[in-house]
Formats: structure tokens, C-alpha cells, sequence
């Protein structure tokens, strides 16, 4: 089966997630990839099976998007769409759903077994095997769940591609400014030190920072932390904040509320530190420490950069 | 201004989850329904500020049966003006934008606001479904809208980081944490929800694109190993050898 994957590229290379959701659609057929705007070499798309990228112009809207990614489909008569389940994803797979007429599956979290998708629902509380019931699919891939195979020779060929793309209907005002320090972004972010209302205030978030730094992770923290503005809204992990799938999630004063959980727990292994040995978050973790986190977590810190 | 404002029903974020009927249906038994976060917290209250500031109505919408009832008179109670219901029971995202945009094409508002995804199927797919079908921009992951006369002003999640966009004419947003605080309906609120309309429409007949075959609960955590708070060099040690994360 012939698949598409819609590509997201930084600096002439494709995003992580992007190249998941790229290897995802190699495992399940011939796949041809689309970008918009420059690319370097093959982008990295080579190397995780695909064959051949179509190169659309630069500087696209979602709308625009959703149409030359349509495009591409139409033209190789593809019969997959896939794409990351990522911020630009999420107004994109949408659109090329409603112009294929091909149902959705978003978020889909392992390889396929048959034409059976899984995915995570209630916020990770389940999981619920999906098909599809149109002739055609468009599957948007978690980040950070499949992972990427693993690195092939192959090189893939890049042709420049152009369909009628209508105009430009969103203006961008100001380009994005980073809101994680250089740091991954948390949907992405493989390795996540997170804290809570146990730190007692936003000036002790200084000993959260240098554990961040010394293990290379992403901050995120408990909603009440953040609905207090101790942190920023972008933090809040869990059921009503951003769901993440670290593969290492290390929460610091966090008691371990169901809505938090149900953020967290796709995470590959969680570590708890809490003064609290009856704190709920333990029977969730993998790994845990019970202890005040002003004493124990400078120490960690300091075990992490002895590495 | 006229918002519509696009309202889904989800369990209480509370509720332990369980299936029915060999794991293909959700066990509703016992479960408190609660309006989905996002559209509750961000987007109505967002568009009633906007409407409190500058006139205009905000009329909410839902797909559903008249098990949504009790939502929409919530989402009234906090403000809304009208609540229509599209009569149907739908299965996925695809169905439930159709019905939506087949509802707006007939209409004139200004923006529709969804949430960003809705907690129970957490797609975050039914906004920019309604924005292609009605051939408008959608913004995703928005965190703040205003208006600069006829233009709107919102600014959004990117891979990046947060970018500002200007968008003229109609638009779909999904709401992010940001855009306004949650309100908590008062009595007086509720007694106006209770004469406020609630029209019930037709479906179109839209169809879904996906069905779920079955449901699955995670695997239980095989139980946490603990390490004494003197020695975290020993969870350094378990995490680069035995668990092989770092
Ligand atoms: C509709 C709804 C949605 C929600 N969505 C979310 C969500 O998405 N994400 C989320 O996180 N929450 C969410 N919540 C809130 C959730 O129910 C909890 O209230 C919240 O997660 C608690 O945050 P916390 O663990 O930081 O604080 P607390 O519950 O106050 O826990 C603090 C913990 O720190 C420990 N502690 C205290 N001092 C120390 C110390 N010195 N050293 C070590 N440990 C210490 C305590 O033992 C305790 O376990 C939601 C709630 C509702 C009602
Ligand atoms: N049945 C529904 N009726 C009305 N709006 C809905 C419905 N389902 C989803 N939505 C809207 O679409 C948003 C995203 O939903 P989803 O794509 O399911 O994550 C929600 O936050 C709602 O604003």
C-alpha cells in the first residue's frame, strides 16, 4: 500500500517526530514524502525507508498545507496519509482527512497489526484498537511512542512539487519565540524532571532546573503549580494539560492525582520522590524515593553530573 | 461579534475507566459527565469575554443525543446565549465536524472555537476537519484571542515556541490553556439556563471515517522499587543499567 508522510522540517532536516511518523508509513508500504520549503540533502528521510520526497514551495498556511499534501496523495494515488501527531499535525491531518474523504486516526501509538491502529483514549487511562471504514487512512503517530527504526543506507530522491494551493489566509505577526529554553519540546521530549506544590514556591524551582539540566530533560509541572502562574501554563502535564510519553519521567513533589497520572503514565519508566510514603504517585512509579525533595534532590543532581 | 462555540461531553476527570460488552463499549454506568475542559474553561469563556466587551451572542453547539442536554445547559448556565443540539450519536471526529460545518454553512458567525481536544478521544482533530470543510483558516493550540478592529489577533503553540497570527474573516480555533480562566456558573446563571434556548436539529447524515474494534486498560505497574534517600547514586546506577533510559 502506497503511503504518504507529511513532513515538518527544521533547518533543513526533518523533525523527530516527523521521521517516526515517516519510518511508521516505510513499514507499511512504499512511501513518498512531502515537505514544504528547503530541505538539506534528503532531509534524514532516507534513512528511515523513505524512497522519494515531493518538495513543495515554502511558507504555507495549514489550509495550504492540507492541500498539497492532498495533492501528493491524489497524484501518487496513495492510499495511507501519515504524519506526527504534533502541533502542526493537529491542523493538518484534520483538513487532508475532509479532502480525501478518509477517516482519522490520530494519535496511534504502536505499528499496525493488520488494519487494526492503537491508540491511547481517556487520556491514557486506555488504550482502543482503531480501522478505518473509508477506502483511504490518514494516521497522525504520537511522538516519541513508535520510536524510529532503525537507520537504513538509502538515500531518497528529491523532486519539486506544486498543486494549486489557493492563498494565504493566516498572517504570521511574530515568529515563535522559544518557550523551552533550547530545551525539547515536552510532547517530544524523551527524558522529563516535572515538580509540584511540594516545592512550596516558584524560588525553589532552582534545584528542579540544575536536576533538568544535569540529566538533559525537559521541566513540566502539576496544574495547581501552574494555574498559580508558579510556572509557566506550557508546563502543566497531565489529563487537562499536555500529555507526554518520556521515557523517563521524574516527578518531585507531586502527590499523583488520577488527572495527573492520566498525562503521564504512557512515560517508559516513571521515578517518584516524595516525603510522603503513602503519596499515591508510587503505586504508579517504577523507581522511587522517599525523602524531602530540598535534601534529595541536590544529591541526585550531583549522582547525575558524577556520571 | 457571533461565536459559535463547539461543546462535547466527557467523563468526570475522576472517573475510572472501564468497558462493557467485550470491551467494545465504554461502561458509562455511574459516570458523572462533565463538560469537556477545554471547551468549558478556554473557548466559551473566551468568546462570552469577548462578547461582554463588545456585544454580539455566542451560541454553543454540540453533536449528540439528549444525554447532552445536561452540558448544554452547564455551558448556558455560565453564559451562553443559545445552545443548539445536532441530533445524532457520533462515532468519530470526521462525523461530528461534518454535522458541525453542515449547522455553520447556514449561519454567519465570526469564529467557531473548539477545544483542543476532548478528553475521552483525545484526537484533536474535529477543528481543523470543520475549518477545511468550510474552506477557513484553523489555528491550533491557541492560546490568546483579541481583535484589532476587524481582524483577529491570536497567538499559538508551535514546535518552536509561541507564534503571533492576524487572521481576517471567519476562522477555527482549538483552545490551549492560556486563553482565559475558568468560571464557575452562579445562581443566577442557572436559573437563566433553564429558559435560554435549546434547540434540537436534524443530523445531515454524516457518516465515520474510523470504528473501534476494542478497548484495552494499560498493564498494571509491576510495583515500585524503592531506593534509600542517602544513596541516589544507586538510582542513577538502576536507571543507566537496569532500566537503560539514560
Ligand atoms: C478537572 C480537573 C482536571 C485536572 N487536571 C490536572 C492535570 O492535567 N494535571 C495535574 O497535575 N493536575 C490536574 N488536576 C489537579 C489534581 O487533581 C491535583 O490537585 C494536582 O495534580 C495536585 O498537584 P500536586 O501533586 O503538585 O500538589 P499536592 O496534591 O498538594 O501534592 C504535593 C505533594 O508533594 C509532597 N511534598 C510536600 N513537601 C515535600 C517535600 N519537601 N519533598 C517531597 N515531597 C513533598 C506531598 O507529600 C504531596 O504528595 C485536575 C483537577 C481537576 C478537578
Ligand atoms: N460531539 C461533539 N459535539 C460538539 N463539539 C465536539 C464534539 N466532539 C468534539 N467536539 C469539539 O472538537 C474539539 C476537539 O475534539 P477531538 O477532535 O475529539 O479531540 C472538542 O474540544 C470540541 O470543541
Amino acid at each position: 500500500m502506497k503511503c504518504i508522510a507529511f513532513i515538518q522540517t527544521k533547518g533543513g532536516q526533518a523533525s523527530k517526530a516527523s521521521l517516526e511518523a515517516a519510518g511508521f508509513a516505510a513499514g507499511i508500504g512504499e512511501t513518498i514524502a512531502v515537505v514544504s520549503g528547503v530541505l538539506n540533502g534528503d532531509g534524514g528521510l532516507g534513512a528511515v525507508g523513505v524512497g522519494r520526497v515531493l518538495q513543495g514551495p515554502a511558507d504555507l498556511d495549514d489550509g495550504q498545507l492540507g492541500r498539497l499534501v492532498s495533492a501528493a496523495a491524489n497524484q501518487e494515488e496513495a492510499h495511507v496519509v501519515v504524519c506526527a501527531q504534533d502541533h502542526l499535525g493537529k491542523a493538518i491531518a484534520g483538513r487532508v482527512s475532509v479532502r480525501l474523504n478518509a477517516g482519522l486516526i490520530a494519535g496511534v501509538t504502536e505499528p499496525p497489526q493488520g488494519d487494526n491502529y492503537t491508540r491511547n483514549v481517556f487520556s491514557g487511562k486506555a488504550t482502543a484498537q482503531v480501522k478505518g471504514a473509508t477506502d483511504k487512512l490518514v494516521i497522525t503517530t504520537t511522538p516519541n511512542a513508535i520510536g524510529l527504526p532503525a537507520a537504513g543506507s538509502g538515500t531518497a530522491s528529491v523532486e519539486a512539487f506544486n498543486a494549486d494551493l489557493g492563498e494565504r489566509k493566516v498572517e504570521v505577526l511574530e515568529a515563535a519565540a522559544p518557550s523551552t529554553g533550547g530545551r525539547a519540546p515536552l510532547p517530544e521530549a524523551e527524558l522529563v524532571v516535572s515538580a509540584g506544590r511540594g516545592l512550596k514556591g516558584p524560588e525553589n524551582w532552582g534545584i528542579i532546573e540544575d536536576l533538568a539540566d544535569a540529566v538533559g530533560a525537559t521541566t513540566a509541572c502539576s496544574r495547581p503549580v501552574s494555574d498559580i502562574g508558579w510556572r509557566p501554563h506550557h508546563e502543566h502535564v497531565g489529563q487537562t494539560g499536555i500529555a507526554i510519553r518520556p521515557n523517563l519521567y521524574i516527578a518531585i513533589g507531586i502527590s499523583g492525582a488520577i488527572q495527573h497520572l492520566a498525562g503521564v503514565n504512557g512515560s517508559k519508566v516513571i521515578v517518584v520522590i516524595n516525603k510522603d510514603p503513602e503519596a499515591p504517585f508510587f503505586k504508579a512509579a517504577d523507581y522511587g524515593i522517599v525523602g524531602d525533595a530540598f535534601d534529595v534532590v541536590p544529591k541526585l543532581t550531583e549522582a547525575f553530573k558524577a556520571l | 461579534m457571533e461565536f459559535l462555540v463547539c461543546i462535547s461531553k466527557a467523563p468526570d476527570t475522576t472517573t475510572r475507566i472501564a468497558f462493557t460488552e467485550g470491551d467494545t463499549r465504554f461502561n458509562e454506568e455511574g459516570v458523572q459527565f462533565i463538560v469537556n475542559p477545554y471547551d468549558e474553561w478556554y473557548a466559551l469563556v473566551r468568546a462570552l469575554e469577548l462578547v461582554e466587551a463588545g456585544g454580539g451572542k455566542v451560541v454553543i453547539a454540540a453533536v449528540g443525543g439528549a444525554d447532552c442536554d445536561p452540558i448544554l445547559r452547564k455551558a448556558l448556565a455560565i453564559g451562553a446565549h443559545e445552545a443548539v443540539r445536532i441530533d445524532a450519536q457520533p462515532e468519530d471526529a470526521m462525523q461530528v465536524a461534518a454535522e458541525i460545518a453542515a449547522y455553520a454553512k447556514g449561519q454567519s458567525f465570526d469564529a467557531i472555537l473548539c477545544g483542543k481536544e476532548t478528553i475521552d478521544h483525545n484526537g484533536s482533530a474535529v477543528p481543523a476537519m470543520i475549518a477545511e470543510h468550510l474552506d477557513v483558516p484553523c489555528i491550533a493550540l491557541c492560546t490568546s484571542l483579541n481583535y484589532e478592529g476587524d481582524k483577529a489577533i491570536m497567538t499559538r503553540e508551535t514546535a518552536h515556541g509561541i507564534e503571533k497570527v492576524g487572521v481576517s474573516g471567519p476562522f477555527v480555533l482549538s483552545a490551549a490553556k492560556g486563553m482565559a480562566e475558568q468560571r464557575i456558573p452562579n445562581m443566577r446563571g442557572i436559573m437563566a439556563a433553564r429558559t435560554k434556548p435549546l434547540q434540537v436539529v436534524p443530523a445531515s447524515g454524516a457518516t465515520a471515517g474510523t470504528r473501534i474494534d476494542r478497548f484495552a486498560l494499560p498493564p498494571e505497574k509491576a510495583g515500585v522499587k524503592l531506593v534509600d534517600a542517602d544513596n541516589p547514586s544507586e538510582l542513577v546506577r538502576l536507571l543507566r543499567e537496569e532500566a537503560k533510559v539514560i
